[in-house]
């Protein structure tokens, strides 16, 4: 909500500048947007009189007029509005003149005729298009007759004051008004303040033989109309529009004005029916029925909901309560009689209704959190007696009356010993009481006790802590002490879990990948790639926002290669990634998925940068399993790790895949993704893996523990071989570790070739054996006996041939 | 010519001619010329036979004497020698220093990564614990234990993933609040936890909004928390995070689950408080959500607030690396590109 700095300072005497009363504002009671003067940035904009205006000869819509702009002799100004006349007062930027935007007025010619200036309409000095009124949208604004040539337009049209935009809090509902706003600032300045108190003169008959009320109270708990005859419907004086259009308003005619007036100065929304547009005396206050629908002011059509409340005559639905009027009861150029509405509705069938029907309105806003129970009849008697003042009308004697449940004030008890122990204040009762009773609170004290009495307006205030939270804001956050919570001590110590997860990103790092954070929502196609848990359902959002993050994750893959897509797409053809991050599984019949915790890498192009010394080595398999050896030694879990040939992936290459088996139990894979998905993905060749990090962190550990480094030497030998094309380096690793021996330390492989050299469907392998005795020199001869007889299981089981 | 002078004369053009030798071969001929046992000296030391019995010792120390001489000098020259084929070879395997090193492969933690493990430690170091919850969690802990019923309009601050009716995608890391009161047993001391973690919102991704981002959720409750505690605590936060000269300044707000409820701003670290475009002339830039936790929150969580109480507070780690670092947009966060990733190196 726009505040007026001026509107305030009618009120309280406030020797402070509009800034520094916002900065006030908003680290005393609620967060501030802007304060905004509008004249700010503008210049040499004035008033000018209207002596001529005649057709341009050059052109169809301008017009050449005389204008008076306080000089001895007019001026010559070549305007375009169709709306400019002879005898208006009108906004003219003069030469030299800034205008919105920054824009610099120049003297010019206008097909080939001088022009000393510019006649503006109200957006093209700054005002937002939705507050001009609807007669001068299209054209300029003509301003009062009274206007003095040549003075400047500002003071005229409000535009020196400044506007402080509160960005008021759901709980504080209080502080949409003018006189919430005083009243917190008179707490905040301890300064006295009073507020108007309407006083309505009534005539004509009385309103119960023209109007009866019928409210469902539980919908409406306070409902009032009063009626005013006579009214003389005619544009708003000056400073009433002003009021409006500061506020972000727009002016309509007096009638709707004043209750957008008072709405801003009482916080209290109001409706104008157009009392001869009810079918009969009947008005009710309900739900709407089946079927019902409604056309609102702003001319859309609504179908009614059964838990939407509607004010309606004898016939139909004529507003939707607390939201927006009618079209069929507007006010209109034809309106003589006037029903005014004052009423409290429930905020929770408001604040549906609103939603329901998109029509978030000022009235909407403040009946959501709740209006000044207390002030429903003065902010109507206040309006009843403008339209006496401004609009000529007769107020008709008594107030209709439907439903009136006055709430009861909340009694708060507080002690001072708590205040204290909660803000870690040395506050005094005296401080305590004194604050309170600024924020019109009522106060008795008894020895450490206080009994608090809160006003009605203030309908966030229920519990002690809501005190404290008035005393702590009014006192000043800033004169709190500062401190540190004493008390028993506590260890702090991340869970192994947590330094599992601590050390598996410094491992990864490590080895060279950057840590990714990709989204977690993802398409329906993806979220089903890559998947370890095949019968896992998908988890869709009931609502999303897009089909790119439409559903939950079940693989981690996915998010890493949209992050190579979008490197690679910005021409970045190196990329080492890895994310750690939780994988949604949810089986069947069930709404809520399980977490797991996952850890996944991705590389595409070369891991290390080719450079001057080092030529350029794209990834591939190996280079992806060097990195997952190493993390996963790094996590030593106990048990050996395997890795078994999966061809079965439909996203992964399928000789180019890898199940990784702990001790027999898989807890992921790695591998070449599918050249066909690196395609649809547009990205080059990509090596992945995916681990249940959850897994890794279940999985018993092996702690680390000294082997003593023995002084005796080892001994190796070499061994190349031939073998069939599926024998795996495993199966040759195996049995040279089960017949090596007692001595065998250590199988190295130190070379693979299938080139020419080696006959079709063979390949040859090279292995260093490494042979020691930790307590004795090992002696050569057992070393080449344990050699013969490895070297003759490998013929024999594997149909080696020794080279 | 007697003993003597033969000797001297043999050290004489001994030292010469090793001073001018020219390699190690030189030198090795010259020794074994000279030293050998077919060398002049064993020669002269021979004709020691023919002296006079008092001769024989002057003559034989003088010899001996020579030997020395003539050996410390080959062995001096020797090692000119080599020193001087060294220095040749090193001064041919000179390097332009300046030519870049070798690549290695070297990857980084991500940004919010550093900012959230930054946090961790500071609290750790101060007994807290860090925990961390579900990111699809039941309405219940999200918002009814968060003293959020339904219909309640702050609601509509969070605009909110739901799955069903009842699950949804965690708004905010506060649910951790609610799960751990239900669970903690104040005889055993009292509860100080942070809990990191990713939440979401029903925000489309602009360079101020993302749907998907980090939180970290603090919590202190115990016998005797004060709102001046809570003060002093993100008072070293900001410390931490930002440097001791930034200052911390409270401002009302309103959060359904604490009361008293603040907003925290810090000293704007663009301009240090004199007030510039970032903080909007302010000097301030809001940084934090905080407050007394709100005494339905301990009740639902069955812990008696007449008791117990405290102060809660969460932090984005997304803002704080936008604001510490001047990121201008924070689809960058989740975008992952490598160059952007591989801009936050320093350590420690």
């Amino acid at each position: 909500m726009k505040i007026s700095y001026n509107w305030i300072k009618e009120y309280l005497d406030l020797d402070v500048s509009a800034v520094d009363l916002a900065e006030k504002i908003e680290r005393t009671s609620v967060e501030v947007d802007s304060v905004v003067k509008p004249s700010d940035g503008l210049k040499k904009i004035v008033v000018g009189h209207v002596l001529s205006v005649k057709a341009h000869p050059d052109s169809d819509h301008l017009h050449i007029c005389e204008i008076d702009v306080g000089d001895d002799e007019p001026s010559q100004i070549v305007c375009g509005a169709p709306n400019i006349a002879e005898g208006q007062n009108v906004i003219v930027a003069l030469p030299g003149s800034r205008i919105a935007d920054n824009v610099k007025i120049k003297r010019s010619k206008m097909r080939g005729v001088e022009s000393d200036g510019m006649v503006c309409a109200l957006q093209e000095i700054g005002f937002p298009e939705e507050v001009v009124p609807k007669a001068y949208v299209d054209g300029i604004y003509v301003l009062p007759a009274d206007a003095q040539p040549g003075s400047p337009v500002f003071d005229i049209l409000g535009m020196n004051d400044s506007l402080i935009d509160l960005d008021v809090t759901p709980n504080r509902g209080d502080m949409l008004s003018l006189n919430g706003t005083l009243r917190d600032l008179a707490a905040i300045y301890d300064r006295p303040v009073t507020l108007d108190t309407p006083h309505v003169t009534e005539a004509g008959e009385a309103i119960d033989s023209q109007l009866s009320l019928h409210v469902d109270d539980s919908l409406s708990p306070q409902y009032r109309m009063r009626l005013v005859r006579d009214i003389k419907l005619a544009p708003s004086p000056m400073w009433l529009q002003v009021h409006l259009w500061n506020a972000g308003l727009r002016p309509i005619n007096n009638v709707v004005d004043i209750t957008n007036y008072i709405m801003l100065k009482y916080g209290q929304p109001l409706h104008a029916f157009d009392y001869d547009k009810f079918s009969g005396q009947d008005v009710y206050v309900r739900t709407a029925k089946a079927g019902e629908t409604l056309t609102t002011l702003d001319e859309n059509d609504h179908e009614l909901d059964p838990t939407d409340i509607v004010i309606a005559d004898s016939q139909a639905p004529i507003a939707l309560a607390g939201v927006m009027g009618g079209l069929s009861t507007a006010i209109s150029d034809q309106t003589v009689t006037v029903a005014i509405e004052a009423a409290v509705f429930e905020h929770d069938h408001i604040r549906k209704a609103a939603q329901r029907h998109h029509l978030h309105t000022d009235a909407s806003q403040r009946f959501e959190r709740g209006v000044n129970q207390a002030g429903v009849q003065d902010a109507l008697d206040a309006a009843a007696q403008m339209l006496n003042d401004l609009a000529a009308g007769t107020v008709q004697t008594g107030t209709a009356v439907g439903s009136n449940h006055q709430p009861e004030a909340a009694v708060i008890p507080l002690t001072l010993t708590h205040v204290n122990a909660v803000l870690g204040t040395d506050l005094t009762m005296d401080q305590v009481s004194h604050i309170l009773e600024t924020l019109g609170f009522t106060v008795k004290v008894a020895g450490d006790d206080l009994t608090v009495t809160v006003p009605i307006r203030r309908n966030d205030i229920h519990i002690p802590a809501d005190l404290l939270e008035e005393i702590a804001r009014i006192y000043g956050y800033d004169n709190l002490p500062v401190t540190l919570p004493t008390g028993r001590m506590t260890q702090g110590r991340l869970t192994p879990a947590q330094r599992l997860m601590r050390a598996t990103r410094k491992s990864l790092e490590g080895l060279g990948l950057n840590q990714a954070i990709s989204y977690a929502l993802t398409t329906e196609d993806k979220a089903q790639m890559f998947l370890t848990h095949p019968d896992s359902q998908l988890t869709k959002l009931a609502w999303p926002m897009s089909v790119d993050h439409a559903v939950l994750r079940m693989n981690m893959v996915t998010g890493l290669l949209d992050d190579i897509a979008y490197n690679t797409a910005r021409k970045v053809k190196d990329v080492a990634l890895y994310e750690q991050g939780r994988v949604f599984y949810r089986q069947e019949g069930q709404d809520r998925p399980a977490e797991e915790e996952h850890i996944a890498g991705a590389i595409t192009g070369q891991l290390v940068p080719a450079a001057w010394n080092q030529p350029a080595q794209d990834v591939d398999f190996y280079q992806l399993k060097g990195i997952v050896a190493a993390y996963l030694q790094d996590m030593a879990v106990k048990g050996d790790v395997t890795y078994e040939p999966n061809t079965e992936m439909p996203e992964m290459h399928p000789g180019r895949t890898a199940d990784i088996l702990i001790h027999g139990h898989k807890i992921g894979f790695m591998g070449q993704v599918h050249p066909t998905i690196a395609k649809r993905f547009k990205i080059g060749a990509t090596y992945v893996f995916d681990l249940n990090l959850q897994a890794i962190i279940d999985m018993p550990k092996q702690e680390n523990q000294y082997d003593v480094i023995s002084r005796y030497p080892a001994i190796t030998r070499d061994i190349a071989m031939l073998v069939a094309d599926d024998v795996t380096n495993e199966q040759v690793v195996a049995l040279i570790e089960r017949r090596g021996g007692a001595y065998l330390q250590s199988v190295k492989l130190f070379d693979v070739y299938d080139g020419v050299k080696v006959p079709k469907g063979k390949k040859s392998l090279a292995y260093t054996l490494t042979y020691q005795d930790k307590h004795a020199t090992l002696v050569d001869d057992a070393v080449t006996q344990a050699f013969e007889k490895v070297t003759k299981r490998l013929q024999d089981e594997l149909d080696a041939e020794i080279r | 010519m007697s003993l003597k002078d033969r000797l001297t004369e043999l050290r004489q053009k001994g030292l010469t001619d090793i001073q001018q030798s020219g390699d190690l071969k030189d030198v090795n001929q010259i020794r074994v010329s000279l030293l050998g046992k077919k060398g002049p000296i064993t020669e002269v030391l021979r004709g020691m036979r023919d002296l006079d019995a008092s001769e024989r010792p002057k003559v034989g120390a003088f010899a001996n004497e020579v030997r020395d001489d003539l050996t410390n000098a080959l062995t001096k020259r020797r090692e000119e020698l080599e020193n001087a084929v060294l220095n040749a070879r090193l001064a041919k395997e000179a390097l332009d220093v300046t030519l870049p090193g070798t690549p290695v492969a070297k990857g980084e933690p991500h940004v919010i990564q550093q900012i959230i493990d930054q946090i961790e430690d500071l609290f750790l170091g101060m007994g807290y614990q860090v925990l961390s919850g579900p990111e699809v969690e039941e309405d219940k802990y999200n918002f009814e234990m968060m003293n959020l019923p339904k219909n309640h309009p702050a609601r509509d601050m969070q605009d909110t993933f739901y799955i069903t009716k009842e699950i949804l995608m965690r708004t905010q890391t506060s649910p951790m609040q609610a799960r751990t009161l239900e669970k903690h047993d104040f005889s055993q001391g009292p509860l100080k936890m942070i809990s990191p973690g990713v939440v979401y919102r029903r925000d489309t991704d602009d360079p101020t909004h993302s749907h998907q981002f980090h939180q970290v959720e603090g919590l202190v409750i115990d016998k005797h928390i004060t709102m001046a505690d809570l003060k002093g605590t993100l008072q070293v936060l900001a410390h931490e995070l930002f440097g001791d000269k930034f200052d911390v300044r409270l401002r009302p707000s309103y959060f359904p689950f604490t009361e008293p409820s603040v907003e925290a701003d810090i000293t704007c670290f663009n301009c240090g408080g004199k007030g510039c475009n970032v903080c909007k002339n302010t000097g301030w830039i809001e940084v934090l959500g905080a407050g007394m936790v709100h005494p339905n929150v301990l009740k639902m969580a069955g812990v008696d607030p007449d008791v117990y109480g405290g102060f809660a507070f969460g932090v984005g780690p997304d803002r704080f690396a936008m604001l510490k670092y001047g990121v201008d947009d924070i689809r960058n966060f989740y975008l992952n590109d490598v160059r952007f990733l591989t801009q936050f190196t320093k350590k420690g």
